[in-house]
């Protein structure tokens, strides 16, 4: 059985479909049906539910979700909110922005915008939000009719105003001083589900458990974030038999700086790990920001991104340039081994059976070394890249001493251009040497057409993004050569 | 008709929320709490069973069997019909045959239904839906355009539109250019997917709740699969999450396969379509192919046109005959062609049936021209604007290809108006100078004007109906033929008829819009939806009024002349009393509380045989001027700022209107950018879902967005209260932003080159254009 909090009320639901996501059951099994589908894969944000998680402090912290893609038994131990507690008075600042800026015309997204906007509200910092912030909070949110304009204005006026509901209220936790968690009357245990046609599902809370089930289970499929996996549920109309849920294991969570190296836990989502990552390494924040959208950000894992082994997915470009360790975790004890040896081919990694991602080990810089990470897709906002370029630069007195060149979108797994590096390293860094790279490239890479771009596309912006990173290490400043940063 | 007072000052004191004031949605309030209810919203009936159909995999192909047992076995089917089980009609087709509901011996498209479940969840329909094994014998299949047009394969006859001696101008024309481009098509992206409920009435008859922008054809093809007398069938439209034409008749064949499985069940039947059954089943705009041949003088200015547009029709007919007529009345866009020769086909391809999309062809019509503007331009060294300006239509040179004389030029003064709000000169010379001296960005600046004909091109759909009815409270209920798919048609009806009785908006309420309310209506679709269904409003209060005034001046021995409605009162010679109060009175005295009205647009014709006519009432007027900086490097491109600058007439709702205008710029500039529906060479969609059909997100909004009604500027016509209509004019400003981008990326060469860019204008193509121009600059350096 699980329980959680369901707009203020404690739920506790058994013998589920382990498929269900929140809001198939919300609206099949509650009939709350203010959140709506408008895509079931988590990409139009119709769907946009806040689920809140006790901190370590005993607060809780409000993330915006879709709902589609994520799993009811995501939310034992934690607190949901659907627009169905705002129809009451007060009515919060973001529902009266929305009202008085027509922010809202045929009404379908709107209560996904809400939820939006709503946990934004919640979780500003002395009142004040950036319009970066308001952007990035609709960014998983699709609007058809609006163009946005009145949906950002009325996200502005919002946040400068105070929502004061008693503490009655289905979503009170949201208010500002509501200090103690409502959830802590809720249990912190391990959950099994049988459902009644065979399914399971589980969801431990340490390694040791997790190990255990991976031993005894080994083809039960990992579910973390449940951002991609559940696009099997929801566009496959597949039915998962066994899965095993790695969010509620601490030692698999959290960022810590151990000596040079930033070890990331694979179940850590990208929120949860951006800012440290960013810190070490800030050519990630461009690409990050525009890494899915905010509710798949909030939701996705390290892990998940890297070890779905997607020759798009945007961590492991940058984590093979980097040459990060991943360190795997399994039945027979724990094992590391450079990210570039992990993706052995489309969609197939070296986890061998039972072994799950533990963490990732990320260098910190050295002299000389930079970084550049250039995503280019078809719309800035929550698009897959057409092509990822990753380059760790070490340049001595001129010359790439060492390089190393990670592209995503150019071969069935993230790869490196290894002719490509021999031909740049030890060259003096130069236009020449750069275009001489460029051209190489074509020896490295025999990229596919598909729906994103095509084959000569790809190779044309990959030895582009080369001479792009060439340019900004010329002096070039961002905001003259990457149209996000113009201003 | 009668002709309103263009100048109908507002008196000081007034009842709240009339026509002209900015009210808010009226289900604003529902809308942001999630109380709107939509069909899938509905409380389900008991009994209720889940459809889903079963798809064709071959984009043309004989059915040489179809094996459902698997389907039928199935836990949780209920019934699987084929087209063996269709008791009316089988064909669907909204203006011509050609759709059938079912496939019965040949398929023409990927994704067209073969047969349909019922089940007892949606998930068990889906799932079912999938295990049919279906033999097919493959027949050539024609995917695209070009292929079509090889092969003249048309779902209608071709169409030529002729003024004066196009041949001979052109051949005689100091300067001549031709020009061809692709224009992509676009999914409509209604956030509610199409969605219905079915229940079985008495009678053998079905009540349906559909998602519709014509509730009355949905009732009609219901009655006919069902064959039974239109009478046995009501439908039912609250609103739509969401229209933009693609639910004009996109919607009936979803209601008529619910309608089907309600009757072979006897229990309601909901069918709601998931996102990529959606888009792989429902018809889009259509993408086509344009070719100009232009000739010009040294200014510029045209004098011969001969203009190809060709329309990628799918299987079907459907609306395409209409939607090619729009684009051929809109290759002009706003200028005066001269000599001129439109030719329009409408080629059929085995892919889905392409439909009506905000802007009906006339989108796709227009671009041709706006690019021959450009390339006239970039071919005299000359700046766009000047060339659009000088070809505007003005007095003496104001009469159509088609013959439609215009009557009110409202683009000159507006194009310099923006040009001037929106600094274009001094921003066109800070642009050069950046671009001299930036080596990776490009900016670009493009002013373009859009002129659209409002009307309904087939003349029968210029009617509506109102019914009014007044309540003893006086509150008053209005429905309409209009439906509500978030423009605020709803709103907008209930200012009109608070503006006749001169009561506070909140004692008008608009209800769901149903077929045994108000008969035989119009689809909510080409701009008309207040233009009609205001009218017709407006025509049953005056009957309401007509009675009430005749009652008071009986009642209160007064010169009708006396009597004033105004604030929520009625004045009767010297007597005042409030509005309820004399509602009351008529009640007692046995006056009519409650009319029918009904309204036919004047003026219209059209001859297609001799290509002339008057098909528009009037033309709607607008322009942007849109900016956008170019990564030279990856094609990547982001529109800094927006100035438009709109006429509405007498606005019924500023801020509405500002909403729709502003919804559609955006949706126009993702139609151009990066909206782009990919096919396999087999016809298969390939672009199903939101992952990978990317409509523009919050970050494509210009941060800098300017939107004005232009001022003063009531509509010459007898429209509702002198408004002109909003709904997709706008949508035509996203050319703005396409040619900015040509702009931006013609700076590579100094302006001299007109660099090709295709739609969608994806960073791919950008990055394309760009390889041109370069390759062209490099061309131009070894000649010299």
């Amino acid at each position: 059985m699980i329980e959680f909090l369901l707009n203020g009320r404690i739920e506790k639901v058994d013998q589920f479909d382990p498929n269900l996501s929140i809001l198939e059951w919300l609206r099949t099994k509650m009939r709350l049906t203010g959140t709506k589908e408008g895509c079931a894969s988590g990409d139009c944000g119709a769907c946009t539910v806040i689920t809140g998680t006790a901190d370590q402090d005993g607060r809780t912290h409000y993330d915006a979700v879709n709902s589609c893609i994520t799993l009811l038994g995501s939310l034992h131990g934690k607190e949901l909110i659907t627009v169905e507690a705002f129809q009451q008075e007060p009515r919060h600042p973001v529902q009266q922005g929305m009202m008085e800026k027509h922010g809202a015309q045929c009404g379908f997204c709107t209560p996904g915008i809400v939820m939006s906007l709503t946990a934004l509200h919640a979780n500003r910092k002395d009142g004040t939000v950036s319009h970066e912030q308001i952007l990035e909070a609709l960014s998983g949110n699709l609007c058809r009719c609006t163009g946005y304009r009145p949906i950002i204005e009325a996200g502005q006026d919002a946040m400068v105003k105070e929502w004061t509901p008693d503490t009655e209220h289905p979503a009170a936790g949201m208010a500002p001083g509501s200090s103690e968690s409502a959830l802590s009357r809720i249990h912190q245990n391990n959950i099994t589900i049988k459902a009644a046609g065979g399914a399971r599902y589980d969801a431990p809370v340490s390694l040791e458990d997790l190990r255990s089930l991976r031993r005894a289970y080994p083809e039960s499929r990992l579910v973390a974030g449940s951002t991609d996996l559940a696009l099997e549920i929801t566009q496959q109309l597949a039915s998962l038999d066994h899965l095993v849920s790695v969010e509620r294991i601490p030692e698999l969570k959290g960022c810590v700086l151990e000596g040079d190296e930033l070890v990331i836990g694979a179940a850590t989502t990208y929120q949860a790990f951006r800012a440290s990552l960013c810190e070490l390494w800030p050519a990630f924040d461009p690409m990050l920001e525009r890494l899915g959208s905010l509710q798949i950000r909030n939701r996705g894992t390290l892990g998940g991104n890297i070890a779905n082994a997607s020759p798009i997915g945007d961590m492991p470009p940058p984590l093979i340039a980097l040459n990060a360790i991943l360190v795997l975790d399994g039945p027979d004890g724990q094992r590391s081994m450079p990210a570039e040896e992990f993706f052995l081919g489309y969609k197939k990694t070296a986890l061998k059976s039972g072994e799950f991602l533990h963490s990732v080990r990320i260098p910190a810089p050295k002299t000389n070394e930079t970084l550049h990470i250039y995503k280019v897709s078809k719309r800035l906002d929550d698009d897959i890249s057409a092509v990822l370029g990753a380059f760790r630069l070490t340049i001595t007195d001129g010359v790439v001493s060492d390089c190393r060149l990670a592209f995503g979108g150019m071969a069935a797994t993230p790869a490196r251009a290894l002719k490509t590096e021999t031909t740049l390293r030890g060259q003096p860094w130069n236009d020449h040497s750069v275009a001489a790279a460029m051209n190489a490239l074509g020896s490295d890479f025999s990229p596919l057409s598909d729906v994103r771009a095509s084959a000569s596309y790809r190779l044309q912006v990959a030895g582009n993004l080369l001479r792009r990173a060439w340019l900004s290490s010329d002096s070039l400043p961002r905001e003259q050569l990457t149209v996000t940063d113009y201003a | 008709m009668r002709k309103l007072p263009l100048n109908t000052p507002t008196p000081a004191h007034t009842a709240q929320g009339l026509a002209g004031h900015s009210a808010r949605h009226d289900s604003a309030w529902k809308h942001v709490s999630g109380q709107a209810r939509y069909i899938d919203d509905l409380p389900m009936p008991e009994g209720i069973l889940h459809a889903a159909v079963g798809h064709s995999q071959q984009a043309h192909a004989r059915i040489l069997s179809m094996d459902l047992e698997a389907v039928r076995a199935y836990p949780g089917v209920v019934a699987v019909i084929t087209a063996g089980d269709v008791p009316g009609h089988i064909d669907i087709g909204p203006v011509f045959p050609g759709d059938l509901v079912l496939a019965d011996d040949i398929v023409e498209f990927i994704g067209q239904p073969l047969f349909a479940v019922a089940a007892t969840s949606h998930e068990a329909a889906r799932k079912a839906a999938k295990l049919a094994k279906v033999q097919y014998e493959p027949l050539d299949a024609v995917i695209t355009v070009n292929q079509a047009l090889d092969k003249e394969l048309f779902v209608r006859p071709s169409q030529t539109q002729v003024r004066g001696n196009p041949d001979q101008a052109l051949s005689e024309a100091p300067h001549r250019l031709t020009g061809e481009q692709v224009v992509g098509g676009q999914e409509h992206f209604y956030l509610e997917g199409q969605a219905c409920l079915a229940e079985p009435t008495e009678d053998r008859g079905m009540f349906v709740h559909t998602s519709s922008q014509h509730p009355s054809e949905v009732q009609k093809l219901v009655a006919e699969v069902l064959g039974l007398p239109i009478h046995e069938v009501q439908t039912e439209v609250r609103r739509m999450g969401g229209g933009f034409g693609g639910k004009e008749t996109q919607a009936a064949p979803v209601a008529c396969v619910a309608a089907l499985l309600a009757n072979a069940t006897g229990r309601p039947v909901k069918y709601r379509l998931s996102r990529p059954d959606d888009m792989i089943q429902t018809g889009k705009r259509h993408d086509f192919f344009n070719t100009y041949d232009i000739g010009f003088d040294d200014e510029g200015l045209i004098l011969g046109a001969n203009i190809m547009v060709a329309g990628r029709c799918g299987y079907s007919p459907d609306l395409s005959d209409a939607i090619v007529d729009r684009a051929m009345f809109h290759a002009d866009n706003a200028y005066y062609l001269d000599q001129a020769r439109v030719t329009g086909h409408r080629c059929k391809t085995h892919t889905v049936s392409n439909t009506a999309f905000r802007g009906f062809g006339g989108p796709q019509g227009m671009m041709i021209i706006e690019q021959a503007m450009d390339d006239i331009a970039r071919h005299l060294g000359q700046d766009p604007l000047d060339i659009r300006k000088r070809n505007l239509y003005r007095p003496g040179r104001d009469v159509t290809h088609y013959d439609q004389t215009i009557e009110q030029h409202v683009l000159p003064e507006l194009l310099a108006k923006l040009e001037a709000s929106s600094d274009y000169r001094e921003r066109r010379s800070d642009i050069t100078r950046f671009n001299q001296s930036s080596p990776v960005l490009k900016r670009g600046l493009a002013l373009t004007p859009v002129k659209f004909g409002i009307s309904f091109t087939a003349q029968h759909l210029n009617q509506a109906g109102a019914l009014v009815h007044i309540y003893t409270d006086g509150s008053i209920h209005v429905n309409h033929g209009g439906t509500e798919m978030g423009q605020g048609l709803y709103i907008k009806v209930a200012q009109v008829v608070a503006s006749a009785f001169q009561v506070d908006l909140e004692r008008v309420k608009v209800s769901a819009t149903r077929t045994d309310k108000v008969p035989n209506t119009s689809p909510t679709a080409a701009s008309s939806g207040s233009d009609l269904n205001g009218m017709a409003a407006l025509d049953a209060c005056e009957k309401i009024l007509a009675g009430l005034t005749g009652f008071a001046a009986r009642n209160w021995s007064v010169s009708p002349d006396a009597i004033r409605f105004s604030d929520n009162q009625v004045q009767i010679g010297d007597l005042e009393m409030p509005w309820e109060t004399f509602v009351q009175a008529a009640y007692m005295n046995r006056v009519p509380l409650s009319s029918s009205g009904f309204y036919a647009t004047p003026k219209i014709h059209y001859d297609p045989k001799s290509g002339k006519g008057h098909p528009f009432l009037y033309y709607s007027n607008c322009a942007a001027c849109s900016e956008v900086v170019v990564d030279t490097l990856t094609g990547e491109y982001r529109v800094l700022r927006t100035d438009i600058l709109f006429d509405a007439g007498r606005s019924l709702n500023p801020d509405i209107d500002i909403g729709q205008i502003e919804g559609g710029f955006v949706q126009g500039m993702g139609w151009l950018t990066t909206e782009e529906l990919v096919y396999s060479d087999d016809g298969q969609l390939l672009t199903t879902g939101p992952a990978t059909y990317k409509i523009p997100a919050v970050s494509d909004c210009p941060p800098d967005l300017r939107v004005t009604l232009l001022p003063d500027s009531p509509n010459r016509e007898a429209t509702i209260f002198h408004s002109k209509a909003v709904g997709e004019p706008p949508l035509m400003l996203g050319i703005a932003v396409w040619s900015a981008l040509r702009d931006a990326v013609s700076s590579l060469t100094d302006y001299r080159f007109s660099p090709p860019l295709d739609t969608p204008a994806t960073p791919e193509r950008v990055l394309n254009a760009v390889t041109a121009s370069q390759a062209w600059a490099g061309k131009q350096q070894e000649a010299s």
